[in-house]
């Protein structure tokens, strides 16, 4: 069969049914093209195909043949990228990049047919690609902008990176299609792991023999617990309580059982029926309120009362607070598991070399995912090596290990390559999710506005195993006050194990559920009060010099005041418009909310040290060796953007190796929003580090300036010039490094006591968020027409890039808001289970607080989660303005929506 | 060891589905169903994929009506030359999954397909269209209505395919159309309900009407009553008043993951009211 692809001749011989995507990916090595879902849900695999787009996962190759074929890879006209893959870059229109070749070839598509589009052709264009990162503005306004030739930014000038809106360094890569995720690049004699899973909640089980299915279809290794030489892992050292391969008992559906190893194709042919797997089936416990029940039974048979951490915050005297207040409100809020539904599954693969093990695969945490290896496989760390791939989405997803300990256990016991890619229902079914919560709150001010007291309940549904519950447990207590001062708390979490998929990290580790349950209970003082719902929260605003809730004083960078002074005359100018529009519509009606967050960057009362290191090399160039991860967000470009200015030289000199364990130090996981500041930091001190050691070496001031041309270093100090030569100084190891800088940063904090009293975060990022909706009273629908955002980040190190993560959070929290709901066996696919489209995502201002963090890299902080938690308070306060509606449960889906309008007492119109 | 043919005509196609032994083929159009059935699993089915017989594409005028191939593809039948009647299954074609799926995807197939939230089984049904059947030695028509027999089942026996929709010239020259859908997102959404909308007009009259609601029942469904009620009524604002809850009694809408029974009988009486609003507006120009 012959296939014309992007102009070039192919022949294929294999099966016309395969799909036209694996065989660009398998047979063709064009892995540009990328897959998501295998279903039509995602779009990633988007091609054209006789100049229209397709999902290339439903496209047989059959149909294919002798057609004209593109994909990403041939987007390049004579070398050089095309206007809108310029155009994707400069406006920061991929980020994690896995959507970004679906997005393109869409794109394509519709610049093919119309040059000039309108915003809404080109919303019609993508509507079929997802992007779980970007909240699709800036692919919008890239497609809109390759009409007309953009030109990339210019490189800054040596010292003048930091905030200006450089382009990614690895975005050409994305938009080329060449970017190496965790399923590209398999080795072709690559074996396959299919682990098989647990259809039931909870069960126990048998195996039979596996040697008939083992002959029959030519496996070369059936994997079972028995495997495993430590069949445990977890997130906390003393917890690793869930199985690599489950030992007689499962307690989650999608729990892994087995894996089957051998030829792609022979793991893929055997059927589910062909298993000797006997479940017995038992009842589940759903739920916290089952799990608590005094009578429950256990999920973990040595977790008594399945409660897997309790704990909190106490300051002052609640009961006095309360008793002073002028006006109490409170509530019961409730949560779901929510997907993070990145658009790249689990993927990677391992190989043995020698008695070391090597896995590509991607992840949020190479350094972790090390350690934790090591203890599986019983290995020493430095026997074990992570080589992160591109990661296609994390959100905290990626912090778990997944793919890794069987992928390993094979490689190492069979002596080749094993590969690993989950399907899309594979990746719903066995991955974290976000906690359920099930928070009850009081909030009192006195007759003022003033806050006196805030008693928080949180119960948390962690599922079947521990992961990151005891984080969130601990996390939400010193936040659910809400970013507000107030005397009197005590704020109490537990996490409890039920016979769910383990809830883990996603993306503000339980305090966007806990900004729901805040956010609401200020708008009932603040209606109660009858102060308007933005000044409410201004009176009660925490500022530099306040106390928080651990009794921790806040010295510097707390910028919500300017957050909501940078609000207000949208907040005013809406306000008209939304009454306005009331007054002359029927059946639709408009609202305005607002939600105001405080996130503490990095973990809580917990080192979390990152080392980095920059070096000078023998060719003239800088190396960074950078130990984190970017997924995304973009911390591979921020890095180099503070290096550069930290020690004084261009981007343009700059290489970088990101997360490989072998080459870098540990710069601890990408999470909690704590790359820029603490990696960020570490990297700064390193690259001044370098400098000093430059300086030193010619004996320079500390105004002098560099320059590399080649490999040749010149430093000029007042007037002289030093020339030297690298190619002549002696080498530190084989990467031919020169000098190099280190750099070690650990955000100062302090044990939190039995009250929680102390300093859990070193620094904390503030934000404001306004969102007007419009709400179809008759039928429940929601729509959100607008979002304001106003951010403090200490400093704006890539404003674009800023911008990016408080626009992909707010898509994020939108879908919180009003349609992410995962059931476990009923969503686990993109159908069901609804992220935001290009049509959901309104139009969002983002508005910049720089208030400087001192101990941040030229005074930032993070912004990874931030951008999430404020917007589902801010659209539930809104649809509240709008209908009357208090809405205390998400996801608002319309049916739920629309009977709680008509549970409403008559509202005089 | 499965077997894939792309015949290039009607009667290769139907003398190799005959001859088939065994496990009945599958018949393969877009594949935008077939694919996402088969998630993680190995290929194995043998296969006639139909999308290479030009006489099952296109959209063709007869005496009687039109005639759409059965591998015509959405966003064919979007960017057709078609009169008014065909406004809603047009509206329905840019609704269904993205440009992707639409580029892709047959009408056909969504129809054998047979999901109760199939986006084109409403508006046909308004269009009182029928399904051409062609075995290797005959062909039959079914009335839409007779071909769906249930969730995800229909009346194609084995041996058969569907070669074509067949929908009926209506009786009146002023014919209008429309169709409206409910989900949770934009773009990419599995209906919650929706309706599709057939009005003859004379004179200002509706002369005769035809309603469909799906996704509140197994199968799509006509509403008679409400029919009835519309016939004979003007086509002015008032018209949608003469929608009443009773009128879709004959639903039978089930809860799962996007919403509840209850929600979509009402949402189905609002989409109606509305759908019918439109239409009265549109026809006023």
């Amino acid at each position: 069969m012959r296939l014309i692809v992007n102009g070039k001749p192919h022949s294929y011989h294999g099966s016309p049914l395969k799909r036209l995507s694996d065989v660009l990916r398998d047979d063709l090595g064009l892995t540009g093209t990328k897959v998501g879902c295998n279903a039509g849900d995602c779009g990633a695999c988007t091609v054209m195909l006789e100049g229209k787009q397709v999902c290339s996962c439903l496209t047989p190759v059959g149909q294919a043949a002798g057609k004209p074929i593109a994909t990403v890879e041939g987007l390049k006209a004579h070398g050089s990228l095309s206007r809108l893959q310029r155009a994707f870059i400069k406006h920061g229109a991929a980020q994690c990049g896995i959507c970004t070749p679906g997005m393109l070839m869409a794109a394509t598509d519709l610049l093919a047919e119309k040059a000039k589009p309108s915003e809404q052709e080109v919303m019609d264009a993508i509507g079929g690609v997802l992007c779980r990162c970007t909240g699709y503005r800036k692919i919008v306004d890239a497609i809109l902008d390759a009409a007309r030739t953009p030109a990339l930014p210019e490189m800054p000038d040596a010292g003048a990176a930091v905030g200006k809106r450089v382009c990614k360094v690895d975005g050409v890569a994305k938009v080329e299609g060449v970017e190496r995720y965790g399923a590209d690049y398999i080795p072709s004699d690559a074996l396959w792991a299919r682990i098989i899973r647990s259809p039931h909640a909870r069960a126990t089980f048998m195996l039979g023999d596996f040697t008939p299915l083992i002959q029959k279809y030519r496996l070369n290794r059936v994997l079972t617990s028995a495997d495993v030489p430590r069949n445990g892992y977890g997130i906390y050292p003393d917890i690793k309580d869930q199985p690599v391969l489950a030992d007689g008992i499962v307690r989650y559906k999608g729990e892994a059982v087995v894996a089957l190893v051998g030829p792609r194709e022979a793991v893929e042919a055997v059927g589910l029926e062909e298993l000797p797997i006997i479940y017995t089936p038992e009842a589940p416990v759903v739920g916290v309120i089952e799990a608590a029940a005094p009578d429950a039974k256990l999920v973990q048979a040595d977790r008594p009362g399945n409660l897997l951490i309790e704990g909190g915050v106490k300051k002052g005297d609640v009961g006095r607070g309360f008793a002073e207040a002028a006006a109490v409100a409170e509530g019961l809020f409730q949560t779901s598991f929510v997907e993070h539904a990145y658009i790249e599954p689990e993927a990677g693969w391992a190989v043995r070399i020698g008695d070391r093990i090597e896995i590509h695969a991607t992840t949020q945490t190479p350094y972790m995912d090390r350690d934790e290896i090591a203890g599986i496989m019983q290995l020493p760390p430095d026997r074990v090596r992570i080589v992160p791939t591109a990661c296609g989405g994390g959100f905290g997803g990626k912090l778990d290990l997944s793919v890794q300990p069987v992928i390993a256990l094979a490689a190492w016991t069979l002596g080749k390559p094993v590969a690993c890619v989950y399907t899309r229902p594979e990746s719903m079914a066995a991955s974290t999710k976000r906690h359920p919560a099930r928070i009850s709150a009081k909030f009192a001010c006195d007759a003022k506005g003033k806050l006196l007291a805030v008693e928080t309940w949180a119960d948390f549904d962690t599922g079947a195993y521990a992961s990151w519950g005891p984080t969130v447990a601990n996390r939400v207590p010193v936040h659910a006050t809400g970013p507000y001062h107030v005397p009197h708390v005590k704020n109490w979490g537990r996490a409890l194990f039920t016979n769910a998929p383990p809830a883990g990290a996603f993306r503000g580790f339980g305090v966007p559920q806990a900004a729901i349950a805040h956010e609401t209970l200020m708008d009932d003082l603040a209606l109660k009060l009858k102060i308007d719902r933005l000044e409410f929260r201004r009176i009660n605003a925490l500022r530099a010099g306040d106390l928080t809730a651990t009794g921790q004083k806040l010295e510097h960078s707390a910028g919500l005041p300017q957050c909501l002074d940078a609000l207000v005359p949208h907040w005013n100018a809406l306000n008209a418009e939304v009454e306005k529009f009331n007054a002359r519509r029927k059946g639709l009606r408009r609202g305005i909310g607002i939600g105001c967050m405080w996130y503490g960057i990095g973990n809580t009362s917990m080192s979390n040290p990152s080392h980095m290191r920059v070096s000078l090399r023998a060719n003239g160039r800088i190396m960074l060796y950078n130990g984190a991860v970017d997924i995304g967000q973009g911390s591979n470009t921020i890095f180099v953007q503070i290096a550069a200015d930290a020690l004084g030289l261009p981007m343009s000199v700059f290489d970088y190796v990101m997360g490989d364990t072998d080459r870098t130090t540990d710069a601890g996981k990408t999470s909690a929003s704590r790359q820029t500041f603490v990696s960020g930091k570490a990297t700064e001190l390193a690259a001044r580090d370098l400098r000093a050691q430059i300086l030193r070496l010619a004996n320079a001031g500390d105004n002098a300036k560099l320059c590399l041309d080649g490999p040749i270093l010149m430093i000029s100090d007042g007037g002289a010039t030093r020339r030297i030569d690298l190619a002549n100084l002696p080498r530190l190891n084989d990467e031919a490094d020169i000098l190099m800088g280190e750099g070690r940063f650990d955000p100062p904090t302090t044990m939190l006591d039995a009250d929680g009293q102390g300093i859990p975060y070193a620094t904390y990022g503030f934000a404001a968020q306004m969102a007007m909706v419009e709400v179809d009273t008759e039928l429940g629908t929601v729509k959100v027409k607008k979002i304001i955002a106003a951010h403090d980040v200490g400093k704006a190190i890539n404003p674009t890039q800023v911008e990016g993560q408080i626009q992909g959070g707010i898509a994020q929290g939108l879908g919180l808001a009003l349609m992410e709901e995962y059931l476990p066996g009923r969503t686990e696919n993109l159908h069901d289970y609804l992220i935001p489209t290009v049509g959901d995502v309104p139009e969002i201002e983002c508005i910049l607080i720089e208030d400087a963090e001192p101990l941040g890299p030229f005074g930032a902080k993070g912004v990874g989660e931030p951008g999430l938690v404020p917007t589902a308070p801010a659209i539930l306060g809104a649809i509240r303005h709008a209908t009357g509606v208090r809405i205390t449960e998400v996801p608002v889906l319309p049916h739920r929506l629309h009977a709680a309008l008509r549970q409403l007492p008559m509202v005089a119109e | 060891m499965a077997s894939y043919l792309r015949p290039s005509s009607l009667d290769e196609a139907l003398a190799s589905l005959s001859a088939a032994t065994g496990q009945h083929p599958i018949i393969l159009a877009g594949g935008t169903d077939y694919y996402p059935a088969r998630v993680g699993k190995a290929l194995s089915d043998d296969i006639i994929d139909i999308t290479a017989i030009p006489d099952l594409r296109g959209i063709r005028q007869t005496p009687d009506g039109w005639r759409i191939g059965a591998t015509t593809t959405w966003s064919e039948i979007a960017a057709a030359d078609l009169p008014p009647l065909f406004d809603g299954l047009k509206q329905a074609a840019r609704e269904i999954g993205g440009r992707q799926i639409q580029n892709a995807g047959t009408v056909a197939g969504n129809l054998c397909n047979a999901s109760p939230a199939a986006d084109s089984v409403p508006p046909l049904l308004a269009m009182r269209a029928k399904v051409e059947l062609r075995g290797a030695a005959y062909a039959r028509e079914l009335p839409l209505s007779e071909f769906i027999t249930g969730n995800r089942r229909t009346a194609l026996k084995p041996g058969e395919l569907v070669s074509a929709i067949l929908v009926p010239r209506p009786k009146a020259e002023e014919v209008c159309s429309t169709f409206l859908k409910l989900g949770a997102r934009q773009y990419l959404v599995i209906s919650i309900a929706m309706v599709g909308i057939v009005l003859e007009v004379d004179g200002g009259i509706v002369a005769n009407a035809s309603v469909a609601v799906g996704a509140c029942s197994e199968v799509a469904q006509r509403l008679p009553y409400l029919e009835t009620e519309l016939t004979g009524r003007r086509l002015n604002a008032a018209l949608a008043n003469r929608v009443k809850a009773e009128h879709f009694d004959s639903l039978s809408p089930i809860d799962d993951v996007r919403a509840d029974a209850n929600y979509r009988r009402e949402a189905a009486v609002i989409l109606v009211r509305r759908a019918l609003t439109a239409l009265v507006k549109r026809n006023r120009g």
